[in-house]
């Protein structure tokens, strides 16, 4: 028994209505997430604030890990933020007030880790896998294309002599025969009508 | 040689699953972060006494003798949990342990230490908790280990347990002393 009809379209208009909405909610969400930053933490310089808050996002929530201190509402990550403000407010440049945290914190605190001997293989590592994938994919592709193409060399003469012996023989039902003869009820099955 | 070429998958995996395994079984704690500050002089700080006491905590207080600083707050449960291991360390082992009592009320840490026992040398109040982003603090308890020139060597995050006071703490705080 199926549902009525009035029920399905209800159930259908209102999975239509998440489906439309969902992305639209998913999209604002963040918004109210820059809310997290206190009032009383903002500086007065709307300049210096946006450079606050553009290095807050790549600086880690040690306590959360994966989110940013810009994302998070936990203390240190306030802590942090009020720092990389005083930082900015004494003058220091945008890459002089990360280093300042991460001379504390390592270069675990950064988002984005930086590119150096010990972050090659994160950097490049994918992108090499990639390439020898590529390369193993190409080789392997090739080879069978050529397996594919390439036509048989020709018969040399003397594989021709065989082959010709060998079909004489074969036509000839009675001759002698190297190969044991196939079994014969099969072939008689077969044969009968 | 053909045969070498099937098999290399499976060695790809197993090298992989070998390399991934051994963090596993070493039981490593993947949210424990290495300090930044290893090997590096102590942050120059100077933390205020808890009142009553006319101690307080600061750089020049380091160094001499190898020591603990432990960041501690009465509002911390897991450091609860370590007290006794601190208390044996300072009062069987001798160690010279400071504490740091981080973004907890004077009075707070005093209630706390008069129940619980005091087994620190000195103590600095960081109310605030600006000492603690000097040195690297993101979660309590943590407990540093500082050699005789005053230079950070080890940190530990979270409550020490019997195995790493044993294993780790300890013997690296002879190794400093020898």
């Amino acid at each position: 028994m199926s549902p009525p009809v009035v029920a399905r379209r209800f159930w259908a208009a209102r999975f239509l209505a998440v489906l439309v909405l969902l992305p639209a909610v998913l999209l604002t969400a963040p918004a109210p997430a820059g809310a997290i930053v206190d009032p009383r933490e903002r500086l007065e310089d709307p300049a210096l604030e946006a450079r606050a808050r553009a290095l807050s996002k790549d600086l880690r929530c040690l306590v959360c890990q994966n989110q940013s201190i810009d994302d998070s509402n936990a203390e240190l990550a306030q802590d942090l933020r009020i720092l990389v403000r005083e930082r900015l407010l004494a003058g220091d440049s945008d890459d002089a007030a990360l280093d300042f945290i991460v001379a504390r914190y390592g270069d675990y605190v950064l988002l984005r880790p930086p590119i150096q001997a010990n972050t090659y293989a994160l950097w490049f590592g994918p992108a090499l896998i990639f390439a020898l994938g590529t390369v193993a994919a190409v080789l392997f592709l090739r080879r069978r294309a050529a397996g594919i193409d390439r036509s048989p060399d020709p018969l040399s003469d003397d594989e021709r002599a065989r082959i010709d012996a060998l079909l004489a023989r074969g036509m000839d039902a009675d001759g002698p025969s190297d190969r044991p003869d196939p079994p014969a009820p099969a072939r008689s099955e077969k044969a009968e009508p | 040689m053909a045969r070498i070429a099937y098999l290399l998958p499976l060695l790809v995996f197993a090298a992989i699953a070998a390399w991934m395994a051994v963090p596993l079984v070493r039981g490593d704690d993947p949210s424990v972060v290495p300090s930044a500050l290893i090997d590096q002089p102590a942050p120059a700080f100077t933390l205020p006494a808890l009142p009553g006491r006319d101690d307080g905590l600061s750089h020049t207080d380091l160094g001499g003798t190898p020591a603990l600083v432990n960041v501690f707050a009465s509002w911390c449960v897991p450091c609860l949990a370590e007290h006794p291991l601190i208390t044996r360390m300072a009062e069987v082992d001798g160690i010279t342990v400071h504490g740091i009592a981080y973004k907890d009320e004077p009075a707070d840490s005093i209630a706390w230490l008069e129940r619980h026992g005091d087994p620190y040398t000195r103590i600095g109040v960081d109310l605030d908790g600006r000492v603690g982003l000097d040195w690297g603090v993101y979660g309590v308890p943590e407990t540093y280990v500082i050699d005789a020139d005053g230079r950070i060597r080890y940190r530990h995050v979270g409550p020490m347990t019997p195995d790493t006071v044993d294993h780790t703490i300890l013997p690296l705080l002879r190794e400093l002393s020898g």
